[in-house]
């Protein structure tokens, strides 16, 4: 294939991904509105009112930057890891085995379809955000790289895990044990300075901290770590699983017998 | 010039140990229209698979149209249209969408695409149904579905694999036209089917596998040839009492207004009506026991079904 006609495959296939969850957005696009929502009432009005503020913001603007990141990664990884798992179990991924399209294509194709629905939902639950707090802009380059990066990285990653998975709950299985307690402890609803030394130290290894904290950064200008720090580990994780994704789709792992 | 297919020396041992390939190697040449025929489990559907990457081959080599199917492979499998035994679409997709997705994974723009897919969804009788999701297709619909989007890049060689199961028959006999009409054209085709009719109606050479090896690839017309005899089956007006004693044919009672008769290929007709003639048996209607290939068929892989290898259930 040429450069013209990759490119072509490329965009048929982002083409494809949008639209797919785009038909869908009752499932898609509103239940994380409706959560983000709740989230506010909770804990932004109701509990938020007696926290008091913290990192010298109301709790409520607090929780914005860390509510919205929850979404980027979960619906990134769950856009991937269901469309693709969903293209073995029907079969229709043998339409792009058959045809010509290199594998990094096919990669790129469904991880730039994640990107896209972590980045519409992200938006939809930043629009949520601003009824109840204040949404705030300190550094916009840093909210569109760190929201781009990191839902690239859970793309593939929901990529990984859709080649690995054999049935239904092979897919719910990361979601719920590595990716919902790693967001929920990764700064999400609170500053790190409040843990205990040890607990502190430990958070430190959760890397999803770092991409909250870049992402709070960017909006309320206050970070725990260093800013670099958070753009090398989401780089270094995204290249290192692109090219575990590569290899797999190269050797044909769950996919060709 | 070279040839549309070539294997040579094709293998495939599954993981759970079973070896579905045991060395194929033929040829189809361009332009052809070629019959793949083997029992259940033979094989046909694997090496179908290893040339359209979807089966990992243990061993050997492939070619279409001169490009290997290893090395070569985006030009390979540009040139292949596979329509595959199942269902294998995105059921909640538009029909439309499918075709025109199939072709951007070939490069095809999509207004081209668009094109293209109108055609081939008009003369398959599906345009009607362009905006439906697939899933609302009828069996028949889907597998013209599958026939369509095998032809969106254009391919040289097509390849069917068993595009007629399940599929009425004014609906078969209309693909049998549109199949023929495309090899006219050129495309060359290789089709895999358990209803000998068709091969026999169809295609001008026929390659039989059976448990992975390659047990016969020849012309209809020779295959046909090997026919020492054929079995008719004569409906009598009423009962015979007697039946006349016909010398070299074997005449067998099937029911009281039912007879089978075995006749040698050079015996010829004539005798056995003259003979009935004399006897006074009136003969209404008369029809081949089996279709001409289907007896070679079973004269080559013909077995008891327990003879067969059993499907093991254990890996
Ligand atoms: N993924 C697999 N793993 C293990 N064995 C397999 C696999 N796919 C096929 N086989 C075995 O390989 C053999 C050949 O199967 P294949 O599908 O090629 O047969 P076929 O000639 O297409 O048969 P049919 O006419 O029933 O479609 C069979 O014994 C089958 O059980
Ligand atoms: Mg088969």
């Amino acid at each position: 294939m040429n450069a013209r006609e990759r490119w072509i495959a490329y965009w048929t296939l982002v083409l494809r991904e949008t639209l797919r969850f785009l038909r869908i957005w009752i499932q898609t696009v509103v239940p994380p509105m409706v959560t983000t929502a709740l989230y506010f009432v909770i804990f932004g009005n109701l509990i938020g009112e007696r926290v008091g503020p913290m990192a010298g913001h109301p709790y409520r603007d607090f929780i914005v930057p860390g509510l919205i990141m929850m979404s980027v990664i979960t619906n990134s990884y769950a856009n991937v890891v269901s469309s693709f798992f969903g293209a073995k179990y029907q079969r229709h991924v043998e339409e792009m085995l058959v045809a010509p399209v290199p594998h990094y294509v096919i990669l790129g194709g469904y991880v730039t379809g994640g990107i896209l629905r972590g980045l519409v939902v992200g938006l939809a639950v930043t629009a949520v955000a601003a009824v109840f707090a204040e949404v705030r802009v300190h550094a916009g380059w840093v909210l569109v790289a760190m929201a781009v990066l990191t839902a690239g990285l859970f793309s593939i990653g929901g990529f990984i895990n859709a080649v690995f998975a054999r049935n239904f709950d092979d897919i719910s299985l990361i979601p719920t044990f590595v990716l919902t307690p790693l967001t929920y402890l990764g700064g999400v609803f609170y500053s790190i300075d409040l843990l205990p030394p040890f607990w502190r130290e430990l958070s430190l290894f959760n890397p999803i901290l770092y991409m909250v904290d870049a992402f709070r950064y960017g909006m309320l200008g206050v970070h725990d770590s260093p800013l670099w720090a958070s753009f090398v580990i989401v780089l270094t994780a995204g290249t290192a699983l692109w090219v575990l994704a590569l290899s797999l789709l190269r050797r044909g792992v769950g996919l060709r017998s | 010039m070279a040839a549309a297919l070539r294997l040579e020396g094709l293998r495939k041992t599954y993981r759970n140990g079973h070896v579905a390939l045991d060395g194929i190697t033929m040829t189809v040449p361009e332009g052809d229209f070629f019959a793949l025929l083997g029992p259940n489990g033979a094989g046909k559907s694997t090496t179908i698979g290893i040339l359209a990457s979807l089966v990992v081959k243990t061993g050997g080599k492939a070619w279409i149209f001169g490009h290997d199917i290893d090395t070569d492979f985006a030009r390979a499998r540009r040139h292949l249209g596979l329509v595959p035994q199942e269902f294998n679409f995105n059921v909640w997709e538009p029909v439309v969408e499918i075709l025109i997705n199939q072709a951007g994974y070939y490069g095809i723009p999509r207004r081209r695409a668009a094109t293209r897919a109108e055609e081939l969804l008009h003369r398959l009788g599906l345009w009607g149904k362009r905006n439906q999701q697939a899933r609302n297709l009828s069996g028949g619909m889907k597998r013209r579905l599958m026939i369509a989007r095998s032809l969106v890049h254009d391919p040289r060689l097509l390849i069917l694999d068993e595009p007629t199961a399940g599929v009425d028959i004014e609906l078969r006999r209309s693909m049998w036209d549109f199949l023929r009409e495309i090899n006219a054209q050129g495309t060359t085709i290789i089709l895999t089917t358990h209803y000998l009719e068709e091969a026999e109606a169809l295609c001008r050479h026929i390659a039989i596998i059976d448990r992975g090896r390659l047990i016969e690839n020849t012309a209809l017309d020779r295959l046909l040839e090997r026919l020492h005899q054929e079995t008719f089956v004569l409906y009598l007006r009423e009962a015979a009492e007697d039946l006349p004693d016909l010398a070299g044919l074997r005449l067998r009672r099937v029911d009281a207004r039912t007879l089978e008769v075995e006749v040698p290929r050079e015996a010829g007709l004539n005798r056995l009506f003259a003979a009935l003639d004399d006897a006074g048996v009136q003969v209404l209607s008369m029809r081949n026991k089996a279709n001409r290939l289907e007896e070679v068929f079973m004269s080559l892989v013909g077995r008891e079904l327990d003879e067969r290898p059993a499907t093991k259930d254990t890996a």
